[in-house]
């Protein structure tokens, strides 16, 4: 990485998922100097905590392994993980940038040969597993991690535990005395690729998520699937660890609704779909095999992917009940989920039971609730548009409630007119 | 069938959806509901009825006029707003069923006999009457719609509690000679013909 200095003609990319992944090696495979910084301590964002996207099915390390290629061999981007921004003055060509990074009291020194993670005994809980399970105080974030640096919490510094932690690393590679620090840049554009955060259930008050052990988010079913979480791949349920066969998904949890998310989060039918596939895949066809129930108000399986949902429909393991639920209930003897309410097609009230009800929560703009800089543009539910000076740009799930693919896409187009604002600054300069 | 409604059907022929927006209080946010469900299965009421608000939108929707106007369902309705507050469009479904309920009542549609709706009938007539509800009245007529016998039994079963109102001073049995009006009763009667002169030119309505 070389170490140049940034000036209006850098761009600058906030949020180092796929889409600010894309954004930045788009820029800087076309010659401009990047900045990409990452609030948590490694790149990949949401697509990493998929067991696998759809529409083929591919693991995540797919997309994430080639634009971790790219990016260590480029040198004009310049990553910068554990960093946030916290001011952003001036405009369009010419922006003032404050950022805040955060220790992470692990040099570049680090091998990742886990030996901290091995001497201490604290565990803290488990963001890439969304708390579903624990993890030592001294951790990669998770297989794919980049960078590949072991991260100490900061809970244990000054601790018999970071001691240990220091001591165990033959690289020298942890330094306890790692400060916050500050930093003021200058760049020409910037583009916002801060992504999206699956919306609180708890919020959903008929769903009991916060009462029913058994109601879980589509992005914790997503963790129980892949073999990297907290169950290692197996369907088991939280109340008592049995196999779940018996599933329920439940549409528009959150979304699709003026009491919580206007919006139709756009993905959710298809992450359901894709979620019933994993149950097929546990336990198969049969009397006692794999039986999913999608309660749905319409699927909105958007433009191609279609036929990943009639391919669906056509799946034994898998019915369609037209309903929006109307609440849950518990049975106290088993722990089953109870789903009350009508299906419309035919009028026929019901109360059904499963094993594990699976809640396909909405998605928000991870910015709701953050102050922006003040020229930003965000729409009736947050999401990115863009700015009034034309010099910053949504991309990605902060701009929308975009699928990979389309997140992908949406980040090119923005690095394009990012590209574009810096070029014009160069030609007003020269002239 | 009365006059109102056979102007009414002259009037909207087949677009009962438009007479419901025009006519119906709250009528206008019909449209805007988009058949989730949610709202017929969070109804207490549920099992009870032939229509869920859900179903009677759709049949609005769908020119059932006939149907939806002497239906019991808006009149099972018991206000208890469960479904305003699930509904994600926000419906105020609960004002729909009641603007409903009062629409088909005036065109004479509403189902006969409906107990919900000869309480209300009772409780409106002895307002506009005195310009207040006689307590003891409405209770006894209420005891005694479905005839004298099942009057005696209602007004044993309910004879705790009507001593307990006596007690607290909430219902004096000198009320039965006549019972008092309120002060200006004349006023109270005007007040009501007036918002009813408003409510018919507003909708479009000759009585
Ligand atoms: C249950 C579920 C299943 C899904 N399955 C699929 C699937 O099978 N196929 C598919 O195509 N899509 C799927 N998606 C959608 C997919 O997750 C998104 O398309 C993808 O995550 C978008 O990537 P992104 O980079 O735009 O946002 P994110 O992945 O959210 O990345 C944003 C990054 O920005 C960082 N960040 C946020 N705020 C700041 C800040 N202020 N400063 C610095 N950094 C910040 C975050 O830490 C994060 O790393 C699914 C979604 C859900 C909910
Ligand atoms: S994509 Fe499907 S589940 Fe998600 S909000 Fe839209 S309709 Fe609802
Ligand atoms: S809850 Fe609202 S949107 Fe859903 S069916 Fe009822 S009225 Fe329609």
């Amino acid at each position: 990485m070389t170490a140049s200095i940034p000036t209006n003609q850098t761009i600058l990319v906030v949020g180092g998922g796929i889409s600010g992944m894309t954004a930045a090696l788009e820029a800087a495979e076309c010659g401009k100097e990047v900045i990409l910084v990452e609030k948590t301590p490694t790149l990949g964002g949401r697509t990493a905590q998929l067991y696998r996207y759809f529409p083929k099915m591919c693991h995540p390390t797919c997309g994430l392994e080639i634009n971790e290629k790219r990016l260590r061999g480029n040198p004009r981007i310049r990553v910068m993980t554990m960093t946030e921004v916290t001011a952003v003055a001036g405009r369009r060509g010419d922006y003032k940038v404050n950022l805040k990074v955060s220790p992470r009291y692990v040099t570049a020194a680090c091998t990742a040969c886990g030996d901290c993670g091995k001497a201490v005994s604290a565990e803290v809980p488990d963001a890439f597993n969304y708390g579903l399970a624990k993890v030592k105080a001294a951790y990669l974030p998770h297989p794919m991690a980049y960078p590949q640096r072991y991260v100490i919490d900061p809970s244990i510094v000054g601790t018999p535990d970071g001691e240990a932690a220091k001591a165990a690393c033959k690289a020298g590679a942890v330094d306890l005395g790692m400060q916050e620090e500050t930093a003021e840049i200058s760049v020409g554009a910037i583009v916002w690729a801060t992504g999206w955060r699956p919306f609180d259930a708890n919020k959903i008050q008929p769903y009991g998520y916060d009462r029913i052990a058994n109601v879980i988010t589509s992005v914790e079913f997503e963790r129980l699937a892949d073999p990297h979480g907290p169950t290692g791949g197996k369907l088991l349920r939280p109340s008592d660890g049995k196999e779940a066969r018996n599933v329920a998904f439940i549409q528009c949890a959150g979304s699709r609704d003026e009491n919580y998310l206007r919006h139709c989060s756009r993905i959710c039918c298809m992450a359901s779909l894709k979620q019933t596939q994993y149950v097929r895949e546990a336990y198969g066809e049969g009397e006692n095999g794999a039986k999913s129930t999608v309660y749905y108000i319409d699927i909105r399986a958007i433009d191609r992917f279609e036929d990943f949902y009639a391919k669906v429909w056509q799946d034994p393991t898998v019915s369609f009940v037209k309903s929006k639920v109307a609440r849950i209930a518990e049975n106290k003897e088993n722990g089953n989920p109870v789903l009350h309410g009508v299906n419309t097609e035919g009028y026929h009230r019901y109360a059904t039971e499963h094993d594990l009800v699976v809640l396909a929560v909405g998605m928000e703009p991870e910015v709701t609730g953050v102050k922006l800089p003040e020229d930003v543009i965000q729409d009736s539910s947050n999401f990115i548009e863009g700015s009034r000076d034309g010099g910053m740009f949504g991309a990605g799930a902060a701009s929308s409630p975009l699928d990979v693919n389309r997140a992908v896409q949406s980040a090119t187009a923005a690095s394009l007119r990012a590209i574009q604002v810096i070029r014009k600054t160069a030609s007003t300069e020269a002239a | 069938m009365s006059d109102m409604n056979t102007q009414a059907v002259a009037r909207y022929r087949n677009n009962f959806l438009k007479e419901v927006e025009e006519r119906v209080e709250d009528g206008h946010w019909v449209r805007m509901c988009m058949q989730c469900g949610v709202c017929a299965g969070s109804c207490p009421l549920g099992p009870h009825w032939e229509h869920s608000p859900q179903k009677i939108f759709m049949m609005i929707r769908a020119g059932k006029r006939e149907e939806v106007l002497t239906s019991d369902a808006m009149w099972m309705c018991t206000s208890c707003y469960n479904c305003i507050v699930r509904c994600p469009r926000k419906l105020p479904i609960t004002h729909i069923m009641h603007g409903l309920a009062h629409y088909s009542h005036r065109l004479g549609l509403a189902p006969k006999g409906q107990p919900t709706r000869e309480i209300a009938k009772l409780f409106w007539d002895s307002l506009v009457k005195t310009g207040r509800v006689n307590e003891l009245k409405f209770s006894l007529a209420m005891y005694f719609k479905d005839g004298f016998g099942q009057g005696i039994k209602n007004a044993m079963a309910m004879q705790g509690v009507g001593l307990g109102l006596v007690k607290a001073g909430r219902l004096n049995p000198m009320e039965i000679l006549g019972g008092h009006a309120c002060k200006d009763k004349g006023g109270i009667q005007k007040m009501i013909a007036k918002a009813q002169e408003i409510e018919n030119r507003k909708k479009g309505l000759t009585a």
